[in-house]
């Protein structure tokens, strides 16, 4: 037993290694003074301040901001609701399939989800005029599509270990169930609703195939615009903004982590 | 105790409301995820031409008779020109070779994390996990610095003397493959401790006890008990992986031949949208067991948790 144990934490420690070497090389050499990317020429900042001046990329920030705050806001309506369904509901016809379509979308090749919304635009323009061109509205469909499902996916989990005595408590002493679920069920579960929130919002940041299919000339994201010009190779520049954009998703996400784990935390100190 | 709870609550809550909460997040998946599939398969059967939309109509209704016009066509092309399905192939091919490095690696990060005292393994998880929600692209774009002939890791190997002139690794297949574990890593550690943690350890101790070799005890007891996790794992790599698109598109070379990337320029590029539409339906298909495997153990341990 103890050699395979320190044969798998050897193994661990690699696999740690594997994942943040290279984008711990990658932050270092944002700060290459070198416009050669592979020679070392010292540090400086000025790889950053160019990137302040670089209005295209400024745009596409903002843009993928805003799709990202609807975005995540949408998935989280939609998920919250459909992990209710899958948690809350008998079994039914109406929730077996409420339930397969929105695992689906957690493996889909992406591809596919991008190729088969933008022919379904394309349909729609056509046939009901609406929606008039793709853009930030079309993104904003796809994103809380696929964005619900992981929304789905964190609330169900926290909804499956709620006490239900509470709820039905406020139910037998005359609450509404939409009050109820306002004032009961949603501050027990707002960690939850956080992290699925902020998971989305970091995933709808960082989709360039989906978005690339769905979105049309008038919005481009910032994805799309690193994508274009990673294709031509690796530039100090990119270095720089990859560092800020690692450096803000990782922070997203550790937030994210760490309500999900303190909302885990609360429940084992009430004792359960 | 738990029983009578639930099969009260439904009781209490209004139809209406039930009603709603299924009813929204269900019509939007049946429109934005559901619908849009059968378009595909329509746009499959139609023939491509220069226009906007650049597809005919597949229904046609003319002299009060509805006509239907199924193009096989663009079936035919996917098994006709060797393109096709050299990139079917091959891409299944990457994505099993990749599932299997994934797992080796994987594996025993997932038990020595299920090991590691349990104030460490949270932070061991979230450490193998926070790369998976860091920005896709640019991880994959910290590859091609690295791999690159005047890169740090060839840099560091001529430093070193291994080799006399830089290897070529980036527009490889092997920088497709490396690309593809080291994304795809954490989605095969994630199920696997999940499992894994919940192994009853007096089971292995009775093994060990008995006599067994601990790789006989691997072998025999914590690998079957564990193939739930491994399974989910090796799904949520293997299926994405197929239809994968910028990994090859950065890291690969002009061989590299990957059905996501011909998908991308078949519809970008070339514009052919009926092509591109089959190649996806086709991809569907080939991807049908794997989808349906992994949404079994999905409900399956849904089930459980209850």
């Amino acid at each position: 037993m103890k050699r395979k144990l320190g044969f798998s934490s050897t193994v661990l420690w690699l696999g740690l290694v594997f994942l943040y070497a290279p984008m711990l090389i990658l932050i270092l050499y944002s700060f290459n003074e070198s416009k050669l990317v592979t020679v070392w020429g010292g540090f400086s900042p000025k790889w950053y301040a160019e990137l302040l001046g670089d209005q295209q990329i400024l745009d596409a920030v903002w843009t993928s901001l805003r799709i990202a705050f609807y975005s995540s806001t949408m998935a989280l309506i939609l998920g919250t609701m459909a992990a209710f369904v899958m948690v809350r509901f008998k079994r039914s016809w109406g929730k077996m399939s409420l339930s397969n379509m929105i695992t689906a979308p957690l493996v889909m090749p992406e591809v596919i989800t991008g190729l088969s919304l933008l022919l379904l635009f394309v349909h729609m323009a056509d046939l009901l005029g609406w929606p008039r061109e793709r853009g930030m509205l079309t993104v904003w469909i796809a994103h809380s599509t696929f964005c619900a499902s992981y929304v789905a996916v964190v609330v169900a989990s926290r909804l499956r270990e709620l006490d239900l005595s509470i709820e039905e408590a406020a139910l037998d002493l005359g609450a509404t169930p939409l009050k109820a679920f306002f004032l009961i069920t949603v501050p027990m579960i707002a960690p939850a609703l956080l992290a699925g929130w902020l998971l989305s919002f970091s995933l709808s940041l960082d989709d360039l195939v989906i978005a690339s299919f769905a979105s049309g000339p008038g919005a481009t994201t910032l994805p799309m615009v690193v994508f274009s010009s990673v294709r031509l190779g690796v530039s100090p520049k990119i270095n720089a903004l990859a560092t800020l954009i690692i450096l803000f998703v990782s922070l997203i996400a550790f937030i994210s982590w760490y309500m999900a784990r303190r909302s885990e935390r609360r429940d084992r100190h009430a004792g359960r | 105790m738990k029983p009578p709870l639930r099969l009260q609550l439904p009781k209490l809550q209004l139809p209406r409301g039930r009603l709603w909460t299924l009813g929204l997040p269900y019509v939007w998946l049946l429109l934005f995820f559901a619908l849009p599939f059968a378009i595909v398969l329509k746009i499959s059967f139609s023939t491509a031409v220069i226009a906007i939309p650049p597809y005919e109509p597949t229904f046609h209704y003319a002299d009060e008779a509805l006509q239907i016009f199924l193009n096989l066509g663009n079936y035919l092309l996917l098994l006709d020109d060797s393109l096709y399905y050299m990139a079917y192939l091959s891409s299944l091919k990457m994505a099993l070779v990749s599932t299997l490095c994934c797992m080796l690696l994987g594996y025993p990060m997932a038990y020595a994390i299920a090991r590691a005292p349990a104030r460490q393994q949270t932070v061991l998880l979230l450490l193998v996990m926070l790369p998976s929600w860091t920005s896709f692209l640019i991880r994959v774009y910290a590859w091609m610095g690295l791999l690159s002939n005047t890169g740090l890791i060839n840099n560091l190997l001529l430093w070193l003397g291994l080799i006399g002139e830089p290897l070529q690794i980036l527009n490889t297949n092997l920088a497709v493959y490396i690309g593809i574990v080291y994304a795809y890593l954490p989605f095969m550690v994630l199920p696997l401790y999940a499992n894994l943690v919940k192994l009853d350890m007096s089971l292995l101790e009775a093994a060990a006890d008995l006599g067994s070799s601990s790789f006989n005890t691997f072998w025999k007891i914590t690998l079957p008990l564990s193939r739930g996790g491994l399974i989910a794992g090796s799904m949520l790599v293997f299926i994405p992986a197929v239809g994968e698109f910028v990994i090859p598109e950065l890291l690969g070379g002009p061989d590299t031949l990957m059905i996501g990337k011909v998908l991308w320029q078949e519809f970008f590029n070339n514009r052919d949208w009926p092509v591109a539409a089959a190649l996806a339906i086709v991809m569907l298909m080939l991807l049908l067991i794997p989808i349906t495997l992994f949404h079994r153990y999905q409900s399956r341990s849904m089930e459980k948790e209850r």
